[in-house]
């Protein structure tokens, strides 16, 4: 099928803003995805101490946060509805050639979704009508479904860094597509432990953060600590995990990806002994200003001080991401999660030395700010990694301007998406901070009972 | 049946299954918007909040597993139909988009002012939907499609009389499913009043969808004559079965009969919509693509087919058990256990007491 080519004349005048439109639609997405895959650990987890400790406020706690769970759930799930209407109409050259390739995670991962939208809707609905037992069953299937359906996108995405799983004729069509094994290729544990623990992070610290903020304002009951101690506790544990994976991710990426790697780093050059860059500007084909750490990149690449790593020479200037981008957002990233790390420590030392949450005002300060903290390092790794495979799609397969769509007026697109989430960003938050404050806010999945109990309390008043 | 057609038939489930529930929820939506003034209409649009409560996501899931399943399976053929008609899509996605924030969010404001604008970007959400949605067929199903990225026109794909056609179509389609769905609803909730002005409701946009569909037939024979050959050809027989059903429901409903009323207006709609799949068999993009030449590999298309069956298997137990624990519910007997139940009334006695002492 010819017309499913490489053709695509006006094609140039979309690529930018098409990439922009899908950058800001999956930025948004993925902070609510990852609440998905997360947080239905967290409220399940509460409410099973709940039950344990037969503990009234443990069990508001959950409630409260099961509520958030399902608005974060429907924002998610809208979100994630445009992001597969765009797949299509912004990237058909990418769907049209590879779609029997790498869709069939995106399948799966419709059944994943499908299963977490019916267990949040059972689990809100369930509240009150199911036993304790069945209701705390009932958010087993979300937290696996969760999971399932990370994977099965970041299968997707992995095979779009390290493409395997189907062979390509003379003419470049696809032949020989295996589906299944496109789904493991090198990238894909890497990547979904990396984004697995990133949800966790992104989760905890974020929650945590709405209650640190509480204590600071003076209301420090058994609620609010709970709040806060649950789940920083797991974002807690899961930073110095992360540390670890980070190092895995890295080496995958130097063994598969070695010009998203030089590009992370700023290196032109290959060599040995190459020295750690933190920092610094990229300019022709050199990184200054950078603070650098002698053996550094050589060390943690190969594990041997004098280990070569290939630079951004090695292919030609037209191949090549643009390295500042990616060189900024990895150094955030990096530098975001080692303060996560240290706040971790902190509250780890606090825990083994006292048994309790540091005294110091500036450790829930810090708590309050690890949230945004934590989604920063997150979008930052997101942009890392998918700027960094420039200038393909498909790594070493595919380039974005032949995947882009040539309709004309695309490019519109990027500004009503831009304003649409302005305008969804605003009232999310909105509507969460009004959930903190008033817990009797209703979440999407459950019926409307406020007004019918407050006429029924009423009548029992009167 | 082929394996191609197996993929596609299971696809089309999914598609009949998204018309029939996704269907309801926008009409439900479309009657919102009707309701009545703020006052007036509360009762009613409380009704409609209620029934689509805890389901709305999963009504809606299955159009994601639609479009996956095809870009999947029929790479090509999805690509064609996203690029040319990415206009009508994006409004489509802005209006979910629009439609899931607006009843996410509009339980969580009080003040009756943004309560409003909640509600009315809800209303107007649910009917702009189905509308681009129904004018997508209708620039597949007229032949508008031409197989290659954005090989077709990008405005008179959807800007013409079978597209206006299928999308007020398919508003109508939403709002008598979802009024009849309605009428057993109300009924079981105790409210008899607005059970019978669902029953007028579904009457009417019964009527009106009939005439759209006899409408029709003149704008099919003018403007999509492969589509109108096949209609009255081949897919008579179908054609015919959803006349038939559509029939039934309106006798049911004047019956009062409305559980069943809801099985013969749900065979209605699925028959229309595989009427259209007939007609337009074996191609997936009239007149030059067909189903065979667009399908992908067989080691793809197995290992979704395998995934379907299994998937389903999982699938509809859980929907159904999420359904029946919804639907013994009532709206008005909050059904409670001991602990749960004590404690929310002890809350919204709290919240009673100051003014009342």
């Amino acid at each position: 099928m010819d017309e499913f080519g490489p053709l695509l004349a006006g094609a140039s005048e979309n690529l930018y803003l098409a990439r922009m439109q899908m950058a800001l639609s999956l930025g948004w997405h993925i902070i609510f995805a990852c609440f998905g895959v997360a947080f239905p650990v967290f409220v399940a987890f509460t409410e099973w101490c709940a039950h344990r400790r037969g503990s009234p406020h443990l069990r508001e706690l959950a409630h409260t946060w099961a509520k958030a769970m399902g608005v974060l759930f429907a924002a998610g799930a809208v979100s994630g509805t445009l992001l597969s209407f765009e797949m299509g109409i912004l990237w058909p050259g990418l769907m049209a050639r590879f779609g029997e390739v790498f869709g069939f995670p995106f399948v799966l991962e419709g059944f994943a979704f499908f299963l977490e939208a019916i267990f949040v809707g059972i689990y809100l609905f369930g509240w009150d009508r199911l036993s304790p037992r069945a209701h705390l069953l009932s958010a087993l299937p979300m937290i696996v479904s969760g999971a399932a359906g990370a994977f099965f996108v970041i299968a997707a995405n992995a095979w779009m860094n390290n493409p395997t799983g189907f062979a390509m004729d003379a003419q470049g069509r696809v032949v020989d597509a295996d589906p299944v094994g496109a789904m493991f290729g090198p990238s894909t544990w890497p990547q979904f432990v990396h984004m697995y623990l990133a949800a966790i992070m992104v989760t905890g610290f974020s929650v945590a953060s709405v209650y640190a903020v509480a204590m600071l304002r003076r209301r420090c009951d058994r609620y609010h600590r709970s709040g806060l101690l649950i789940p920083l506790t797991a974002a807690a544990i899961a930073a110095p995990i992360q540390i670890g994976v980070g190092d895995w991710i890295a080496n995958t990426v130097a063994d598969n990806q070695p010009v998203k790697l030089a590009a992370m780093e700023g290196l032109y050059r290959t060599g040995t002994g190459v020295p750690l860059s933190l920092g610094g500007v990229y300019v022709d084909d050199e990184l200054r200003y950078a603070l650098e750490i002698p053996w550094g990149l050589s060390l943690l690449v190969t594990h041997d001080p004098n280990g070569k790593v290939t630079g951004l020479e090695s292919v030609p200037p037209d191949l090549r991401p643009p390295v500042n981008v990616v060189h900024l957002a990895y150094n955030v990233m990096v530098g975001l999660g080692t303060a996560l790390l240290l706040l971790a420590l902190w509250l780890g030392w606090s825990w083994w030395r006292r048994r309790r949450i540091p005294r110091s005002v500036w450790f829930l300060r810090a708590v309050a700010a690890s949230g945004a903290g934590a989604v920063l390092a997150m979008e930052a790794g997101w942009v890392t990694t998918e700027v960094g495979r420039q200038p393909f799609i498909v790594y070493r397969v595919l380039r974005t301007a032949d995947a882009v769509s040539p309709a004309p007026g695309l490019y519109l697109g990027f500004y009503a998406v831009a304003a649409i989430y302005v305008v969804l960003t605003v009232l999310t938050v909105w509507v969460l901070r009004r959930l903190a404050h008033t817990h009797a806010t209703a979440a999407p999945q459950e019926a409307d009972e406020s007004r019918a109990d407050r006429r029924a309390a009423e009548a029992t008043v009167r | 049946m082929t394996l191609p057609e197996a993929v596609l038939g299971v696809m089309f489930i999914g598609l009949i299954a998204y018309a029939l529930f996704g269907g309801a929820d926008f009409g439900a939506g479309i009657w919102d918007l009707l309701a009545g003034g703020t006052r007036r209409g509360e009762r009613r649009r409380a009704l409609i909040e209620h029934s689509l409560g805890p389901v709305w996501e999963a009504n809606h899931v299955w159009l994601i597993l639609v479009l996956v399943v095809l870009w999947t399976g029929f790479s090509g053929a999805f690509a064609s139909v996203a690029s040319t008609l990415y206009i009508p899509l994006t409004i489509a996605a802005f209006g979910m988009i629009a439609r899931g924030a607006a009843f996410a969010f509009r339980k969580s404001v009080t003040t009756p002012g943004m309560r409003r604008f909640f509600g009315a970007s809800f209303a107007l959400s649910s009917l702009i939907t189905p509308y681009f949605l129904g004018s997508v067929v209708g620039g597949v199903a007229s032949g508008r499609v031409p197989p290659g990225i954005a090989a077709g026109d990008v405005i008179t794909s959807w800007l013409n009389l079978t597209s206006v056609l299928g999308g007020v179509l398919a508003v109508l389609v939403c709002e008598y499913l979802a009024a009849v769905f309605l009428c057993a609803d109300a009924r079981r909730a105790g409210q008899l009043d607005l059970a019978a002005e669902f029953r007028v409701r579904a009457l009417g946009a019964a009527a009106a969808t009939g005439a759209a569909g006899l409408g029709g037939i003149f704008v099919l024979r003018a403007d999509a004559p492969l589509l109108f050959a096949g209609l009255t050809g081949r897919a008579m027989v179908v054609v015919l079965l959803s006349a038939l059903a559509g029939l039934t429901a309106i006798g049911l409903l004047l019956l009062r009969r409305y559980v069943l009323a809801r099985v013969a207006s749900a065979l209605a709609v699925a028959a229309i919509l595989v009427g259209w799949a007939v007609a337009q068999y074996p191609y997936i993009l009239v007149p030059e693509l067909t189903i065979a030449d667009a399908a992908a590999g067989t080691s793809t298309l197995m290992a979704m087919l395998v995934s379907l069956v299994v998937g389903g298997a999982i699938l509809v137990p859980a929907l159904g058990y999420l359904y029946s624990l919804f639907q013994r519910a009532h709206p008005s007997v909050p059904a409670s256990t001991p602990t749960g139940g004590a404690d929310r009334t002890e809350r919204g006695r709290h919240r009673g007491r100051p003014g009342r002492n």
